[in-house]
């Protein structure tokens, strides 16, 4: 996408973002990252190696500048000249499985979260630099484990770069208002806050249309915060439940109370409501608070928001699934060796924490010394987003990953079940068994 | 006898190079000319074509090669309860769709066909709906029917208070669907007009002129000679129209994705939806096959029943 910029720009873009990382970031002169004395895999890099690596586009251009300033170092260290290659989000899944079935391409690809399990034959394993990352650096976070690792295995295929989260956001005042003084953790205690919003004029708003982030984040985490789910441990198709049942009933009292139209929304319908002061409670990632604040006129908004990790409701810890950075090196590769000494060197403290901060909280860590960077201390807000891979739940929850689960959150079939029940169009019986039948259809191949 | 008595070199200069026989042959010219269109059909539209109905008799999914397994996917369509609501409501957005599309135009066209000022930059003007790019008017569409930022809501609640509430274009079935029909009905009514336009302008004004000597009313200039010497286009212009409203999927993937739960989905939505966003290319390979019925029945349809008329080939219509 972005490959237009020759290695020059890159190492001018480089110089340029680590003067603003050094001024912007203080913290980072005494680094608070504490990293163990543990050996590095020996990785000994092939003779004229070169590596061309694709990974998604950016939220901030910081990110973009501090990864290809990191790049460059790697290049002017071990002589491997890497081309980075800035993918849209909706392309990279092609753009994988083209790689994945042509055997050529890109040795690298950052894809997102299920990717490698997806294209586990075509991969090389990275059991050896993630064990050494992990012990260096305070071990892997839980949702890293569950993305990087083979199911049931201790074999990494992945090596997660950082994850982002929906967690829910609300207006505080507005909430004082009638009465709370934040998002209740029960469902009880919700539907009551939801139907004093309604009352209040501020309703809350969450997506039940075919939103592929937003929409499948509610739906998740209502099945999740009844303790039901998609899938048990062994992928079997479970979701036709009591649990599930309870889940629909619960969100078909909650509908009413949220602002019309939900069931037409997509993933930036909430952004707007929320913008425009009609709604007082949604759930979305990071960038809204931040385009709230950055913005002169809606700063005042953003004073007034708190993000809180999504209710827990039936479930032991906040039901959450974070979308996941996942980095996956092809054997197609001539020269994996030098790909896998990148991505460790791209873990490395000295380029992933400034890496890190220059993203300012909208990707989090997924080895746990990183908790202490500076970026978790500058806006007091964007804090609760460090913890975004301590979750254990993810998408296709709680059973193997598959391509399967990524098809069903892209067919919207668990978004849909919800709309169903919400707008009277089906039974809780019918819609769950529809999602059943769905759902099957899609892993029908799994087992 | 002057050939004979050509010197030589000119003998040899006249006799056309083996390249010009060549090109001179008439079978070989046939198909030196016809190679180029032949060869684009066969990449652009046989093999895509034969492709995709190969697709839908196989379990493809994106990133892993498929084996052959019959009529699986078409059966399995068959129990699918969300296929069926795209069946009907394709047929049901078809349908009506064109009958607003050819009611409105063919007023439209009948209005325009007068004499009035500016008649030429008004004929322009109406091409527009059909001109901009169908996302853009999507998109558009989209804005108009948002629950929440809707112009029309703010026009009646706040502007007018003719309401207290916004309209709630997307936010269930019914409503839904014919706000999409409605948005397929105005991009749709430019080129109907335009079309029939050409059409009228096609009749002779002495017709006219005679009906109106024999003291034929509006109505009867209308419904004996504007009508039936309409009826070739209107046919043509109706597959055409049936075609591009059932296969049509931009409007609908932009405005509600199939949304609320699944009840707008049209056969191309679902297509997409199950082939490229789930990844089951056979399966939606299967849905798109699963239109070619319907257009075959709607063009035959519009065929033999508007155009096979006697009177095309200037014989009663008895």
């Amino acid at each position: 996408m972005r490959n237009d910029i020759t290695r020059r720009d890159a190492l001018a873009l480089g110089l340029s973002a680590a003067a603003i990382a050094a001024t912007g970031a203080p913290a980072n002169a005494q680094s608070a990252i504490k990293a163990a004395d543990v050996p590095a895999p020996k990785l000994p890099i092939e003779k004229g190696a070169t590596l061309r690596m694709l990974r998604p586009v950016r939220f901030v251009q910081a990110d973009e500048d501090v990864f290809r300033a990191n790049a460059a170092k790697f290049t002017k260290e071990t002589g491997v000249e890497v081309k980075v290659d800035f993918v849209g989000w909706e392309d990279i899944n092609q753009q994988t499985a083209v790689t994945s079935n042509s055997g050529a391409g890109p040795d690298i690809i950052i894809g997102f979260s299920d990717a490698p399990h997806i294209y586990v034959d075509k991969l090389v394993e990275l059991t050896d630099v993630a064990d050494y990352l992990g012990k260096r650096y305070g071990g892997w976070l839980p949702l890293a484990q569950r993305y990087g690792k083979k199911n049931k295995s201790p074999t990494w295929i992945g090596l997660p770069f950082g994850a982002t989260a929906g967690p829910l956001i609300y207006r505080k005042s507005i909430l004082q208002s009638v009465g709370f003084d934040k998002v209740p953790e029960d469902h009880a205690g919700i539907l009551d806050l939801c139907r004093k919003l309604q009352k209040a004029g501020k309703p809350a708003g969450f997506a039940l249309g075919n939103a592929k982030g937003d929409g499948n984040g509610f739906a998740s985490w209502a099945l999740w915060s009844h303790n039901a789910a998609l899938l048990d441990e062994e992928g079997n198709v479970v979701i036709n439940s009591k649990e599930t049942i309870a889940a629909l009933n619960w969100v078909k009292q909650l509908y009413p109370t949220f602002i019309a139209g939900t069931t037409s929304w997509n993933d930036v319908s909430n952004n707007r409501a929320y913008a425009a002061q009609e709604i007082a409670l949604t759930a979305n990632g990071v960038s809204l608070y931040f385009s709230l604040k950055n913005d002169p006129a809606t700063k005042a908004i953003a004073d007034d928001s708190e993000h809180q990790l999504l209710p827990k409701g039936l479930a032991k810890v906040s039901p959450m699934a974070g979308l996941t950075l996942n980095a996956m090196v092809f054997k197609h590769s001539q020269y994996p060796n030098a790909a896998k000494a990148f991505l460790q060197y791209m873990l490395e403290k000295d380029q992933y924490e400034p890496w890190l901060n220059a993203n300012s909280g909208y990707w989090s860590q997924p080895l746990a010394a990183y908790g202490e960077a500076s970026v978790w201390a500058q806006d007091p807000k964007v804090k609760l987003f460090k913890d975004t891979m301590n979750s254990t739940y993810y998408d296709g929850y709680a059973g193997p990953i598959s391509t399967a689960t990524g098809a069903v959150s892209a067919d919207y079939v668990l978004i849909q079940m919800f709309a169903s029940v919400a707008t009277g169009a089906a039974t809780p019986e019918a819609a769950a068994a529809e999602a059943e039948q769905r759902s099957k259809r899609y892993f029908r191949r799994q087992k | 006898m002057s050939v004979t008595t050509l010197s030589s070199p000119v003998l040899a200069q006249r006799q056309p190079s083996w390249l010009v026989r060549l090109f001179d042959y008439k079978p070989f010219l046939i198909v030196m000319c016809l190679a180029p269109a032949i060869g684009l059909l066969a990449v652009f539209l046989t093999y895509p074509l034969g492709l995709g109905i190969w697709l839908a008799f196989t379990d493809t999914t994106i990133g892993r090669k498929g084996v052959y397994v019959g009529l699986e996917n078409f059966q399995y369509l068959l129990t699918d309860s969300l296929w069926w609501n795209a069946v009907f409501y394709s047929v049901v957005y078809t349908a009506i769709a064109t009958f607003g599309k050819f009611a409105l135009g063919f007023w439209l066209a009948l209005l325009l066909n007068n004499h009035f000022p500016l008649k030429s930059l008004l004929r322009a003007i109406i091409l527009m709906p059909w001109i901009v790019p169908t996302v853009l008017s999507a998109l558009a569409f989209w804005w108009i029917y948002d629950p929440q930022f809707s112009i029309i809501s703010y026009l009646l609640v706040d502007v007018l208070h003719w309401r207290t509430t916004n309209i709630d274009f997307l936010g269930s079935p019914w409503p839904a669907r014919f706000s999409l029909i409605a948005a397929n009905i105005w991009r749709g009514i430019p080129f109907v007009a335009i079309s029939l336009l050409a059409g009228l302008q096609t009749i002779s004004p002495s017709l006219y002129e005679a009906a109106m000597l024999d003291g034929a009313t509006a109505w009867q200039r209308f419904r004996y000679i504007t009508f039936p010497m309409m009826m070739p286009i209107l046919a043509i212009v109706m597959t055409f129209s049936i075609i591009f409203t059932f296969t049509d999927f931009q409007l609908v993937y932009a405005i509600t994705r199939g949304g609320p739960g699944n009840s707008t989905h049209l056969l191309a939505t679902l297509a997409f939806q199950r082939g490229i966003a789930g990844g089951e290319l056979g399966e939606g390979a299967a849905i798109a096959v699963s239109m070619i019925p319907f257009l075959v029945f709607a063009t035959l349809f519009s065929y033999f029943g508007l155009a096979r008329r006697k009177w095309q080939q200037g014989e009663n219509n008895d």
